[in-house]
């Protein structure tokens, strides 16, 4: 399948090889987070609460502990307290009482499924059985769910001591507000006041699911003497390891991570739900715990990505130019503070120019479960706000959509209202390829609409570890601390590749635990081909070191007449007729010229690019029923190189179409008692293959010049655009602008019928 | 425990079910096992109705068929008799769940298992459909929209089964059809469902004519008056706009995660309408 461009100035980069891990994965060998078994282990399960907001006076576990197989029970009351402590996850940091309190409740369940208790049984059966033994004293509270309400004076109040972080005024009063921010600069009300063309409106989406196939899951084992092992597939082992020690107030030495492979995670298995526990559980029984959760317990306990309420104003001068922008956004936190918050005014600053910006963000907490990250988080639902307002200004200005971004789009050179100075970002060059796609130029049928729509992403940089070490034959063993979620194993080996000269082949790419590799953070912020890459890519350039310096002893010549070229060193002193010697031929003389060729290199680069992307959406809708099809579909983005280009197709073809279940359909539904209704994929109604067009991919290549061959980052953006392109489009198809997501039939067929 | 029995005989099978109150029979078991694995059921036993022969396959009766109530749904379309005579019914029975579901489930477990969503059930009422149900006091032939009660009800005494699905000779001039609308393209329940069945004569005057409604009240209805509204006319816009009426004045849903009361009785009304102009088609190309 490796297919070689002459044209390229690379021999491996750009090209499609076979990804490592292709055969484990579709012969099922692969062994993926409920899948690990270890020596006498046993299973756990977790009661939840089936009330929304209730005060736990009291559990008692004493029944289920008393049934035969019950080997342990826990309850929060087993968990250290751990008021205002924290720890550092590289990305940010993460509230350790917070955490604690949301892997098992301690006073109060804060939403439906919220953790209570815990056991432990030699069966799963009878770990079931045991639970409906147990006898939790509720005392249920009001309980808020919609987002509004949450952050209204009156909502009934989820943590009392909670106070809004931010606030000019701070005021002693509890409340649902976490966290608020402003940013004012010059006189954006004034400005669009005078605006020849102003797009406003409230716009509003429910939360979403990042709705990977694999529940969270882990076995833990704690022995006696303090140590503890976990396996678990999740986005960063070191994440794993600093919450499960900081939760257990345990030194992170003592617990020791190993990655499972990884079943989707988008962002959603940044975090833990499990591992506390069952180290909890294993203690207690003395045997190695597995806990798994059941898709219902994804839907109801694991992090969905938050709502936003947003009202916004947008406005332009006749011409096209954009002279200010107002928005006050609400985001949805769930049952704790951390609705990412400051990501929504970092996504609305990082796409235009603006002379005069105004914008207030804030988050509440509710009781719905806690989010957390999904692809981009908190960028999708503020761009689909600002790209429907920027394509209505477009159109009252009787302006071309990409010409109107094109006019007002951000450059290199440029500062963004948030301060960050632009690189060498390629966002015109994407609406430019999007400008020259022929889609655009394709007819549409009665009852179809074409929308167009851009994204941001900021990327991430991030610690980083990576060791190449060259076996006595030549091939290389790759080892990082991150596990693969997208392709990364397949990009790893591609890189070190190029770098030795050596076949891809050859390259092994491993995904290492805790105490084999130095530090990394997550496997997060399309991150992991910007900073692991390049911390591969040194840790080659290190061993080429030291191989041109081995030769250069061997040769008696001088380092610097010694040349690392096409996987050999070349001698070049003059006068010298030294053979070349290959990589292969080092590594098997390793043991005379120094001994084993191998070098870890741990890096914490900050110099990422963002990623921009354009979207080309073609809709149908049924004016009956208000059923809306994409036809057709186009992804066009600057990924600054695609290493290995399937992978970054399948990135973009994966966020788009997260991003059109977003826009259509997707959405947590409550009852009127504040549970959810709808926790299984029959009605948290995702994309199938039958709903989509293929989506059509178009790569840009505009290099960051911070990695050696030029990466971006590509995981992210793709989700961006996809729910303001068919807004876009649906409008252009009915005339309706529809401001509230999903965008589903009935709320559709409303839109069509005069409705709202 | 659970005990799991594999009669060989009707009823072997009757006195079985008849014998334990919590026992439920089985055949694609993609409704029971779902209901199992969530704590929703909890039989004591489990009657395997699929290794009694009549159970399985589809004959010649009465100048119809008659369906083995254990075949399933993606069986329907190989016989090239059924689906020349009822290509609405085995249409209906095909957009359950997905083609590995079809390959288990059966039409008589989703009339069973008694949702006013399930696919085939408004397509069997349109298509005028019986059951043969037996039990400990013998065999009786019962409407399908007699089999439902409640939502996840039915009207089978303890003991008693579907061992059958009839379908009726079908009008040379006849055609039938059924639509439902889901969000999605498939995988999906149905957020509202229309059959109709009907009889043209040589002129194209409808001649006779039943249409049913899932998703809209707690049973799938058979609307008459919507059928009525058919009968005599030349299926003209006016008397479709009038079945459409009736349609709506017998829609009684509730609003839930799948849909508003407004969205499904206008849908039900739009899906009538279609499922008529392809009913209508069917007949004429059959006359």
């Amino acid at each position: 399948m490796t297919e070689h461009n002459p044209l390229s100035q690379f021999r491996v980069v750009g090209t499609r090889p076979v990804r490592p891990d292709g055969i484990d994965k579709v012969t099922g060998k692969a062994i993926y987070g409920p899948d690990h078994v270890a020596p006498g282990m046993i299973h756990g399960a977790i009661l939840r609460s089936p009330h929304p907001h209730a005060r736990i006076r009291s559990i008692d576990t004493s029944k289920a502990l008393a049934l035969p197989g019950v080997k342990a029970a826990v309850t929060g009351q087993d968990l250290p307290h751990l008021p205002g402590k924290s720890v550092s996850l590289g990305e940010g940091e993460a509230d350790l009482a917070n955490l604690s309190c949301n892997c098992l409740a301690r006073d109060k369940a804060l939403y439906e499924g919220h953790a209570v208790a815990a056991v432990a049984a030699t069966s799963a059966s009878i770990a079931r059985e045991a639970l409906k033994l147990i006898t939790v004293d509720y005392e249920v509270l009001p309980h808020v769910i919609d987002l509004e309400d949450a952050a209204r004076d009156d909502a009934p109040i989820l943590h009392p001591d909670l106070r809004t972080q931010g606030a000019e005024e701070p005021s002693d009063k509890p409340t649902n507000i976490a966290f608020t921010f402003a940013l004012k600069q010059g006189d954006a009300a004034k400005a669009l006041d005078g605006a020849a063309a102003v797009a406003s409106g409230r716009f509003a989406m429910p939360p979403v699911h990042q709705g990977y196939i694999e529940p969270h899951a882990c076995v833990a084992s704690w022995n006696a003497d303090g140590q503890g092992q976990v396996w678990c597939s999740s986005q960063g082992p070191f994440m794993v390891r600093a919450v499960t020690a900081g939760v257990l107030d345990i030194p992170v030495s003592d617990v020791r991570v190993t990655p499972l492979e990884i079943g989707g995670g988008f962002g959603g298995k940044t975090t833990i739900y499990l591992e506390p526990v069952a180290m909890l559980l294993s203690r207690k029984a003395g045997r190695p715990v597995r806990l798994a959760m059941s898709r219902e317990d994804v839907f109801r306990a694991s992090g969905p990505a938050p709502g936003l309420v947003v009202d916004i104003r947008i406005g332009a001068d006749a011409e096209g130019n954009l002279v200010g922008i107002e928005a006050d956004m609400l985001y949805d936190a769930g049952a704790f503070p951390g609705g990412g918050t400051m990501l929504g005014p970092l996504v609305l600053s990082n796409m235009y120019r603006y002379p005069a910006v105004d914008i207030r963000t804030r988050d509440a907490v509710s009781n719905k479960p806690s989010v957390a990250a999904y692809r981009a988080p908190a960028a999708p639902q503020i761009t689909f706000a600002i790209e429907s307002c920027i394509d209505d200004i477009a159109a009252q200005l009787g302006m071309d959509p990409i010409a109107f971004r094109l006019k007002n789009a951000l450059r290199p050179g440029d500062t963004s209202a948030m301060g960050m100075e632009c690189g060498e970002i390629g966002f015109v060059e994407c609406l430019d390829s999007a400008n020259a796609q022929d889609h655009l130029k394709a007819p549409l049928g009665d009852n179809e609409g074409r929308g167009i729509a851009a994204g941001y992403w900021i990327n991430i940089g991030g610690a980083s570890s990576a060791s190449v070490s060259l076996a006595e034959d030549g091939s290389v063993a790759v080892v990082t601390g991150n596990p693969d979620i997208g392709g990364s194993r397949a990009s790893m080996a591609i890189m070190a590749s190029e770098r030795l000269g050596v076949p891809y082949e050859k390259v092994r790419p491993i995904i290492g635990d805790t105490a084999t590799i130095g530090y990394s953070v997550v496997t997060g912020g399309s991150r992991t081909t910007f900073a692991v890459g390049r911390a591969v890519v040194q840790a080659c350039d290190t061993i080429i070191a030291d191989m041109k310096k081995r030769a250069a002893n061997v040769w008696q010549v001088a380092e610097d007449d010694v040349e690392w070229r096409n996987g050999a060193v070349h001698c070049t002193a003059k006068g010298n007729d030294n053979a070349p010697m290959t990589i292969t031929e080092m590594a098997e003389n390793a043991n005379t010229t120094g001994g084993p060729i191998a070098a870890e290199v741990s890096i914490n680069p900050h110099d990422s690019l963002p990623a921009y992307g354009v979207h080309i959406c073609d809709v149908a809708v049924d004016p009956e029923t208000g059923h809306v099809s994409i036809k057709r579909y186009t992804v066009v983005q600057d990924v600054g190189r695609a290493i290995h280009p399937d992978y970054v197709e399948g990135q973009m073809q994966g966020g788009a179409v997260q991003g059109i279940g977003w826009a259509l359909n997707e959405a947590y539904i409550y009852n009127s008692k504040g549970c959810l209704d709808n926790p299984g994929f029959l009605d948290y109604r995702m994309p199938v293959a039958s709903d989509l067009p293929m989506i059509d991919t178009v790569i840009v290549e505009k290099p960051n010049p911070a990695h050696p061959y030029g990466v971006k980052g590509v995981g992210e953006v793709p989700i961006v655009p996809p729910l303001a392109a068919i807004g876009n489009a649906v409008k252009a198809a009915t005339g309706k602008r529809i401001r509230e997501l999903p965008m589903s039939p009935d709320r559709v067929f409303a839109a069509i019928n005069g409705g709202k | 425990m659970i005990a799991f029995h594999s009669p060989q005989t009707l009823e072997d099978a009757s006195a079985l079910l008849a014998a334990e109150p919590s026992a439920r029979p089985l055949s694609g078991g993609t409704d029971l096992l779902v209901q199992m694995r969530s704590g929703r059921v909890e039989p004591a036993a489990i009657v395997d109705l699929k290794q009694i022969p009549s159970m399985r396959g589809i004959r010649a009766h009465d100048g119809g068929f008659a369906i083995g109530a254990a075949t399933p749904c993606t069986a329907l379309l190989d016989d090239a008799a059924l689906c020349a005579a009822w290509p609405g019914v085995v249409e209906a029975a095909n957009l359950i769940g997905s083609v590995q579901v079809r390959n288990r489930a059966t039409m008589a477990g989703n009339l069973c298992n008694a949702s006013p969503a399930a696919d085939s059930v408004p397509a069997l009422i349109a298509a005028d459909a019986r059951a043969l149900v037996v039990g400990p006091a013998g065999e009786r032939e019962v409407p399908i929209a007699d089999i439902p009660a409640a939502p996840g009800k039915t009207n089978l005494a303890q003991g008693e089964f579907v061992a059958e699905i009839r379908l009726p000779a079908k009008s040379a001039s006849g055609g039938d059809a059924y639509l439902r609308s889901i969000p999605r393209t498939e995988m999906d329940i149905a957020v509202v469902g229309a059959g109709v069945s009907l009889v043209l004569d040589s002129s194209g005057t409808c001649t006779a004519a039943r249409v049913a409604l899932g998703a809209v009240a707690p049973t799938a209805l058979l609307v008459e008056e919507a059928g009525a509204a058919l009968v005599g006319t030349g299926l003209d816009d006016a008397a479709l706009d009038r079945m459409a009426d009736a349609v709506r004045a017998a829609c009684n849903p509730i609003n839930d995660k799948r849909g508003t009361v407004e969205y499904r009785t206008a849908m039900a009304a739009i899906l009538a309408k279609r499922a008529t102009r392809i009913a209508q088609s069917r007949a004429g190309a059959n006359s």
